[in-house]
């Protein structure tokens, strides 16, 4: 198991965001966690990457308890995390927003010299061109279309190395041909880098397309998990999705 | 490439040539005044470092400038420490000062983080006026002599000019340095900063310190330069200027800040001549900048040169 959640909460107010939340991803899976808007799904992840801390309950990852520890400790023990509204730096070329991220890794950010440009030219080329935005390197980040911020984020990502890859509707706005090129690139991810992958999705073409596990919560609360095959067929989750909007079997 | 290369060399061999020779051609009065530039655009770069390289406005960088000169001043009139130890006192003092109250600072953000620069900035005012008896209080500490290589007004000039070479030579060399890029990306982006495993904070602190060095060396130079030191070189309307001179020059630009430093100072000079009224002309001026040229002014001469080069492939 690489990531345990055991009994996370987090309330807003009078609102329980994430209410007693148990969740197992295992090492290697493409695991999707979806619900309707307001689940709670975001908050959880915010849980995870250290932006929130939960009001109880603990967090393990690769066997070490990471609850409430800063992000950029998450970060360097190995879970990296795009976000729903990509959040690149605008005004770096996209070769420096990747660059940024691997110099982080390799422990570099702090240091005074030598010139970044004598540096990690490499690997920022690689991960470009893994996530195919080799042409547009010089490119500012602000200029890029929205697909290819999503990727510049998945890029910046990719260059910590993650074991655990986050991603918060990687495919939020994306074109159908955009979708299918990024969720085969993360597919791609986890069978080539063994990578593992978290991630939340309205699509559910793309979730049961790519997802060996499933997750569903609702009103903060996991309602099934298990299996695609197993979560297609729940009643409860019919319930939930076909009472309350039709998207799910759309 | 090789083209966009070469010309910047070119450019700084010029620069180096007429600064180099200026004191052979200029009288007392403009070796004096280029002096003065010199210092006040060190202690502007130092202060962009923050503003244009890191995004955070400090409104209290004029207490380090002052610790920067006190501390040579209190080292050679009230200990006698010879200069030549007492000048690279001052950067280590500014560099201890600057991480202490750099510590708190750099957790704010934004408009916070303005203010509690101001409020540091005004406290340091506040002990240089009250502590008398280190620092001679509102009467400032004067008569401070400078060791005899820099009591010509040529010998000071070269002196500064060498001194604030290096300290821009060793700023460009920051904020090309992985450092410097991070730095960058904390203005562009903080939270996701954060989200690729940087300790921002710390990086922060790391910035607030290494620029207020150098403006504790900028005013180093200037305490042996001007003779005497008083508590108003940390007060909040010293701030300021290094603001305005950034904005004034072009903050997103590396010598954006001295521009406007030169600007600044040469304006002081030849407008009070004609008016006691030159902080009236001083705000016309920067409402103009910031109204039609918020990159400033050598943001304003990159537009044009682009432009020129664009219309030449044109044409």
């Amino acid at each position: 198991m690489l990531l345990e959640t055991q009994g996370l909460r987090k309330a807003f107010g009078g609102v329980q965001a994430v209410s007693n939340v148990d969740l197992a991803v295992l090492e290697g899976d493409v695991h999707a966690l979806i619900g309707p808007n307001g689940a709670g799904k975001t908050t959880f992840f915010n849980l995870l990457t250290g932006s929130l801390r939960p009001d109880t309950g603990r967090i393990d990852f690769g066997g070490r308890e990471i609850t409430a520890l800063p992000p950029q400790q998450i970060c360097r023990m190995g879970i990296a995390r795009s976000f729903q509204r990509a959040s690149i730096f605008p005004k770096l070329s996209a070769f420096e927003n990747v660059r940024v991220s691997v110099l982080a890794h390799e422990g570099k950010s702090f240091r005074l010299y030598p010139r970044a440009n004598a540096l990690a030219r490499g690997e920022v080329e690689s991960l470009l061109e893994t996530v195919g935005l080799s042409d547009q390197a010089d490119q500012p980040g602000e200029s890029l279309s929205h697909g290819d911020r999503k990727r510049l984020e998945l890029g910046i990502a990719l260059a910590n190395r993650p074991k655990l890859l986050l991603l918060d509707e990687p495919t939020a706005g994306m074109s159908p041909d955009e979708t299918r090129s990024t969720m085969s690139l993360v597919q791609r991810l986890a069978r080539e880098r063994g990578i593992t992958v978290l991630f939340t999705e309205h699509d559910m073409t793309v979730v049961f397309g790519i997802a060996q596990r499933v997750t569903v919560m609702h009103q903060g609360q996991v309602i099934a998990d298990g299996s695609s095959e197993a979560v297609r067929e729940n009643r409860e989750v019919q319930r939930v999705y076909l009472g309350e909007a039709g998207w799910f079997w759309r | 490439m090789r083209g966009t290369s070469l010309r910047p060399l070119w450019g700084w061999g010029l620069l180096a040539l007429g600064l180099g020779g200026f004191p052979l051609l200029a009288s007392e009065f403009y070796i004096r005044l280029a002096t003065e530039i010199l210092i006040m655009a060190l202690f502007a770069m130092s202060f962009n470092l923050l503003l244009g390289y890191g995004g955070m406005l400090s409104f209290g960088h004029a207490g380090f400038y002052a610790v920067g000169a006190y501390t040579v001043a209190i080292l050679m009139k009230k200990t006698s420490v010879p200069f030549f130890l007492a000048f690279p006192a001052a950067p280590a003092v500014t560099a201890l000062v600057a991480a202490v109250t750099g510590y708190f600072c750099v957790r704010l953000r934004g408009f916070y983080f303005s203010i509690l620069t101001l409020a540091f900035g005004q406290l340091i005012w506040g002990v240089i006026f009250k502590w008398s008896a280190l620092t001679e209080g509102d009467d400032g500490i004067v008569g401070i002599r400078a060791p005899t290589f820099l009591t010509s007004s040529g010998g000071s000039y070269y002196f500064t000019l060498v001194l604030t070479a290096a300290c821009i030579g060793l700023l460009w060399m920051i904020i090309e340095s992985p450092f410097g890029r991070t730095l960058l990306a904390i203005r562009e982006n903080t939270d996701r900063t954060q989200f690729i495993g940087v300790d921002v904070n710390r990086l922060r602190l790391l910035a607030f310190v290494l620029s207020a060095t150098f403006a504790g060396v900028a005013g180093a130079l200037f305490a042996p330069f001007n003779g005497s030191v008083f508590p108003t070189f940390a007060l909040w309307t010293k701030s300021g200027e290094v603001v305005m001179m950034s904005i004034l020059g072009g903050m997103h630009t590396f010598l954006g800040p001295a521009v406007g430093a030169a600007i600044m100072l040469s304006l002081d000079q030849m407008i009070s001549v004609y008016t006691e009224y030159w902080p009236f002309v001083l705000g016309v001026i920067l409402l103009v900048l910031v109204l039609f040229f918020p990159a400033g002014i050598t943001g304003f001469v990159r537009v044009l040169a682009r432009r020129e080069s664009a219309g030449t492939r044109l044409a």
